[in-house]
């Protein structure tokens, strides 16, 4: 009643129960250890491209950095501001934890999806998926985690009863609110080329290099969903929410001991689980790399295991161009930030997405796919003009006459 | 197992509805809010209408409410309301009037309309749900995009005229102005 997964069918049994379980168990201390891991990633690599050592006297590399972090965290005070709001302050660490952990759910972590194969496995004589969970709506889900994910930041901010953490939610509700847009119109390209919402289902779609999603939409997509996706990650050069130099710490600035540290990893878990879910919409997921019927094996190891390499190489590739973002990109001024989702990356992602429907419904309607693409680019480039015009037109009229709000 | 979800869920929406109305903190009473919104989509799961699950939260408790919080929030409007003056004379009296009315009518209509809430009617759903699941969201664009396509573009254009009307109201007017 509830997933795709075949196991879940029928009565409920002894040993899907226990393959549940153990899924469960999996996914949540990969997700743990993803993170602390990603931690000492995201210091090293910044280190490095900033010519300092970064973390390296805790185990090899350092690599113990982030436990030993985490275990000084739990024996650290736990302050309780006089003015905050005392439940809402509490319960706002946990409203940014669980989504960022629940969004990991339905991402396909490996299976063999080569040669019409569609992931599933077999465990104990049980076919399965090697994911949680595989819902119906897929990527609605994913879409609806992110966009609940703001509260524990909202609240955090505004439960503080201090100013700048108050500023610091009322930009992120701002924030968050505008990109989800942005994130959901370019998904919907991808969702209109792969047909189906389901995960498995987006990565089944994509088996050679050209049907990948980057090269079936035509890259723009992929581009605007990054962009939206590293504002909603709040990562910079988006981090207006925490700004350092503005907001003191921003949202998170009265928290302390454990209370900040879920606050830490609920952020680190979303950059890993947010890559993870750009690379099963765009890049094939657990696919292998395969062209022109050439497929890029990897030797000795079971297609069903190969796929979870590729994923975490895959995977390993945003996860350091999102350390790269932040040691590379100066932070955004507010309007520019603004400007930048609702004037270019709303209406981009709405008119490629009707360039899109275009042409499938002249390939569906045998129409002269050219001839449609033409129309549709002048149509669309009128639109433009348009609404430039409008903005001219808006910032006219507020020069001469002041703001008007 | 149907009815545990169904009481739970049940259960999640009357204490948030009571919520919205009772407590004296605003974003309290938009929390609640948000606890109401997910018990309706917890039914809508045991519905097996998982898009429009989904939708519910991405745009009732994702946006919407977040949005209610952001002016709260704005407007510093987050302390407790002093309710005791009433700034309409006998509003109370009019409300409490208006309530028990809509009680009223809703009493009736559950009770006349019994047999049909019991019968299982057509609805949107015209083809037999395939193992899919996508047919969900096939079904609903045929239905909205299809037969429903005027009413579909006359509610945008309300919204639109909304959205176009309240920029109008807000503006402060300048002295050029007429």
């Amino acid at each position: 009643m509830f997933a795709l997964d075949p196991m879940l069918e029928g009565d409920v049994l002894w040993t899907p129960l226990l393959i549940v379980v153990l899924k469960v168990l999996v996914v949540f201390v990969v997700g743990l250890v993803a993170t602390m891991l990603m931690v000492w990633f995201e210091r090293k690599v910044i280190a490095g491209m900033q010519n300092r050592i970064g973390p390296n006297k805790a185990g090899p590399f350092g690599l113990l950095q982030t436990l030993a972090d985490g275990i000084k965290l739990f024996f650290k005070e736990d302050l309780l501001p006089r003015r905050s709001d005392r439940f809402v302050f509490a319960l706002a660490p946990f409203l940014a934890f669980v989504p960022a952990f629940l969004s990991f759910a339905i991402i396909p972590l490996g299976g063999d999806f080569r040669d019409g194969n569609d992931g599933l496995v077999t465990w104990f004589g049980v076919e399965t998926r090697v994911q949680l969970a595989d819902p119906h709506v897929g990527v609605l889900f994913a879409l609806a985690i992110s966009s609940i994910a703001v509260y524990g930041i909202m609240l955090a901010g505004w439960s503080s009863g201090s100013k700048y953490p108050l500023l610091g939610s009322v930009r992120a509700s701002a924030q968050m609110v505008s990109y989800e847009a942005a994130l959901g119109l370019s998904l919907a390209s991808v969702l209109l080329v792969a047909g189906t919402l389901s995960t498995s289902g987006i990565v089944s779609a994509q088996a050679t290099l050209t049907d990948w999603h980057l090269i079936s939409t035509g890259i723009v997509p992929f581009f605007i969903f990054l962009i939206a996706a590293t504002a909603e990650l709040n990562r910079p050069p988006f981090d207006l929410v925490e700004a350092e130099q503005e907001l003191v710490g921003g949202f998170n600035t009265e928290y302390s001991s454990i209370r900040f540290a879920l606050f830490y990893l609920a952020e680190f878990m979303n950059t890993v689980s947010m890559s993870a879910l750009i690379v099963t919409l765009f890049f094939g997921g657990p696919q292998p790399i395969s062209f022109n019927g050439f497929t890029l094996d990897i030797p000795f190891v079971p297609n069903g295991l190969e796929g979870t390499i590729w994923l975490l190489l895959k995977v390993l590739v945003f996860l350091y161009v999102y350390v790269w973002f932040r040691a590379t990109l100066p932070r955004l001024r507010y309007d520019q930030l603004m400007d930048l989702g609702w004037k270019v990356l709303i209406p981009g992602s709405l008119g490629w997405f009707l360039l899109l429907a275009a042409q499938r419904l002249a390939r569906d309607l045998g129409w002269n796919i050219f001839v449609t693409t033409a129309g549709s680019v002048v149509v669309l480039g009128v639109c433009y003009a348009l609404m430039l015009a409008a903005f001219a037109t808006s910032n006219k009229t507020r020069e001469s006459q002041g703001v008007q709000f | 197992m149907q009815l545990i979800v169904f009481v739970l869920a049940s259960l999640m929406m009357i204490l948030g509805a009571v919520g919205v109305v009772t407590r004296k903190n605003p974003v309290h009473a938009a929390l609640s809010l948000v606890l109401t919104l997910f018990g309706v989509a917890v039914h809508f799961v045991s519905l097996e209408a998982y898009f429009l699950a989904a939708v519910q939260i991405i745009v009732y408790a994702g946006a919407i409410v977040v949005l209610f919080l952001f002016v709260i929030m704005l407007l510093g409007v987050d302390k407790a309301e002093d309710i005791s003056t009433e700034p309409l004379v006998t509003q109370r009296w009019l409300a409490a009037v208006a309530g028990l009315g809509l009680l009223g009518l809703l009493v009736v209509a559950v009770a006349r309309g019994a047999d049909m809430l019991t019968t299982r009617s057509e609805g949107l759903a015209t083809e037999v749900q395939n193992a899919s699941g996508d047919a969900n969201i096939q079904q609903l664009a045929r239905s909205v995009f299809g037969d429903y396509v005027v009413a579909f573009e006359l509610t945008s254009v309300l919204l639109v005229v909304a959205v176009v009307g309240t920029v109008m109201l807000a503006r402060k007017r300048t002295a050029g102005e007429a």
